[in-house]
């Protein structure tokens, strides 16, 4: 049977020629502004207007790719997001009516500053950088992202956590109400993940607050979301309401899911196998312009690189560790 | 028109079409001109036709005790047709699989069917059709007389790979495979319960 679809572009969500002009020479000239910073120069149709607003004062990091990012289509439409529902497409179609704001952050555990924090305040003394990360995930596809964020490692200063924190601990917001992928019993609620504290710590990780120069879409964790680019993709908490400084490793969602399958390390290593798939290969997610069969036949899978080409930066924290037991 | 010739000249061609409207969907998604295929157009198309292949598998096993429980002959005319899409279908998840998904690289192609469970039973099911389609035609169904519904009745084995391995590759949540394994289960019940109730039959006349 064929059933038409509704048009993902209401009349109404079509800017204007003139519009749209504008627009490119506004992000031409904040580009411009900002070095090389990416910037989200396809409107999609996903995101109502009144959602999306502009970050400021980005810098650009050493520490980002010069691979091509995906499109601003591509990283707001296909993710993995069991808060709002299980398929790739769950995430956008279920979260446009997520407020974001106002929210809070819950510091607790091992550290000198804890106590609930209002998430501006947690942001405004840094500066956000931009980071282009490629993003591997456990089911072996791939992105290349252009983040916004500030690095964990600064943000874990201002809680001055004591020696005696091994781990940090983040937790999503739990409310069935908001997020409704949480009525269904796919992972135990609320989602949990964890670091070590020197993986914490490292120059890579980010908290996002932002992707494409861009106020972070809430189908992509908003407002506030933790990056590791060296790890799959489910490491990269979304939504976060609580930071825990801990002597204990934590049960993380994945690992308590299905613990022969997920660890809590889960580095990017492609010679480690998923007991049901290779980890060898990734696909690099990514609709050309136009589709047709010749896209089709182009976007055969790459090879996977050891900790997704961040090796230089973290093998170090894992030396004499059995990343085959440590998985 | 006397019923025969209207099986076959109105409604067979009729079925004929609508079994290739997913086809020509999925065609018409790769070219953007019904919809498209989202940012993993392969895992897209992969995953669509392995869905209406284990859909046109359990029409294709419906028809008998729809014939059955109906008094009904005319459905038996459409079975050979819709399991034989079944397997068409089937087959595009393969070759995508092959062409698209593993870009014809052999050693992960034999890597995959040997060390990876539900690939291997995934091919299983593929391998069981294939020798169901390629015996299908009335040649063959008369060269090999009696062998020939023995063979045919794996069809069911086609079955319960099929959605074991559409089971066992879903990472977590499991509602969609669920669906096909309860329509399958229902099916296979009916069989034990008619063979139950006909026990002088030896199975169930096909």
């Amino acid at each position: 049977m064929l059933i038409k679809k509704p048009a993902d572009i209401r009349p109404s969500e079509i800017t204007t020629k003139d519009n749209y002009l504008n627009r490119r020479k506004f992000m031409q000239a904040a580009a411009l502004a900002g070095g090389s910073l990416i910037t989200a120069d396809v409107l999609p149709a996903v995101i109502p207007d009144e959602r999306r607003a502009k970050l400021e004062g980005v810098i650009a990091s050493e520490y980002s790719t010069d691979e091509k990012p995906n499109s601003f289509m591509d990283v707001t439409t296909y993710n993995n997001y069991y808060e709002f529902g299980v398929r790739k497409e769950d995430p956008y179609r279920n979260s446009q009516d997520f407020e974001p704001t106002p929210w809070s952050v819950e510091v607790t555990g091992n550290a000198e500053n804890t106590g609930t924090f209002a998430l501006e305040d947690i942001v405004k003394p840094h500066t956000l950088e931009e980071r282009i990360y490629r993003l591997r995930c456990v089911e072996a596809w791939s992105m290349v992202i252009p983040w916004v964020g500030i690095p964990l490692a600064s943000i874990i200063k201002q809680f001055k956590p004591l020696s005696s924190a091994k781990y940090v601990v983040f937790e999503t917001l739990h409310d069935p109400e908001r997020m409704p992928g949480q009525k269904s019993r796919s992972l135990r609620w609320p989602y949990v993940e964890g670091l070590t504290i020197a993986e914490a710590t490292n120059p890579l990780p980010i908290l996002a607050v932002g992707v494409y120069g861009e106020v972070l879409p809430n189908q992509n964790g908003a407002p506030l979301r933790l990056i590791v680019p060296w790890k799959y993709g489910f490491k990269s908490i979304k939504g976060i309401v609580k930071i825990h400084f801990s002597e204990r490793q934590p049960r993380t969602s994945w690992e308590l899911a299905a613990p022969h399958e997920y660890g809590f390390y889960a580095n990017v290593n492609p010679e480690v196998s998923h007991p049901r798939w290779s980890q060898a290969r990734e696909r690099r997610i990514g609709a050309e312009e136009g589709g047709g069969l010749q896209s089709l036949f182009s976007s055969a899978k790459q090879p996977t690189v050891m900790f997704n080409g961040y090796g230089e930066h973290v093998a170090h924290l894992y030396e004499g560790l059995n990343l085959r037991k440590n998985f | 028109m006397d019923t025969v010739r209207q099986i076959r000249f109105i409604w067979k061609p009729a079925v004929f079409l609508a079994c290739l409207i997913p086809a020509f969907h999925a065609i018409g998604d790769v070219y953007g001109v019904t919809g498209n295929l989202g940012a993993n157009p392969v895992e897209n198309l992969q995953d669509r036709f392995g869905n209406w292949g284990l859909r046109f598998l359990i029409i294709a096993l419906a028809v008998s005790p729809l014939r059955l429980g109906s008094g009904w002959n005319w459905p038996a005319r459409f079975r050979r047709m819709l399991g034989l899409f079944a397997f068409f279908y089937v087959l595009m998840h393969f070759l995508t699989w092959l062409f698209l998904d593993q870009g014809l690289y052999l050693s992960a192609i034999a890597e995959d069917i040997v060390k990876r469970p539900f690939i291997t039973i995934g091919f299983a099911a593929f391998l069981v059709l294939l020798a169901l389609a390629l015996t299908s035609t009335a040649g063959m169904r008369r060269r090999l007389g009696r062998r020939w519904q023995k063979l045919h009745n794996w069809v069911y084995v086609a079955a319960i790979l099929g959605v074991w391995h559409y089971w066992w590759q879903v990472k977590l949540d499991a509602s969609d495979p669920a669906i096909y394994a309860a329509a399958l289960t229902a099916l296979l019940i009916y069989r034990i319960w008619y063979r139950y109730k006909n026990p002088r039959k030896k199975s169930l006349p096909t």
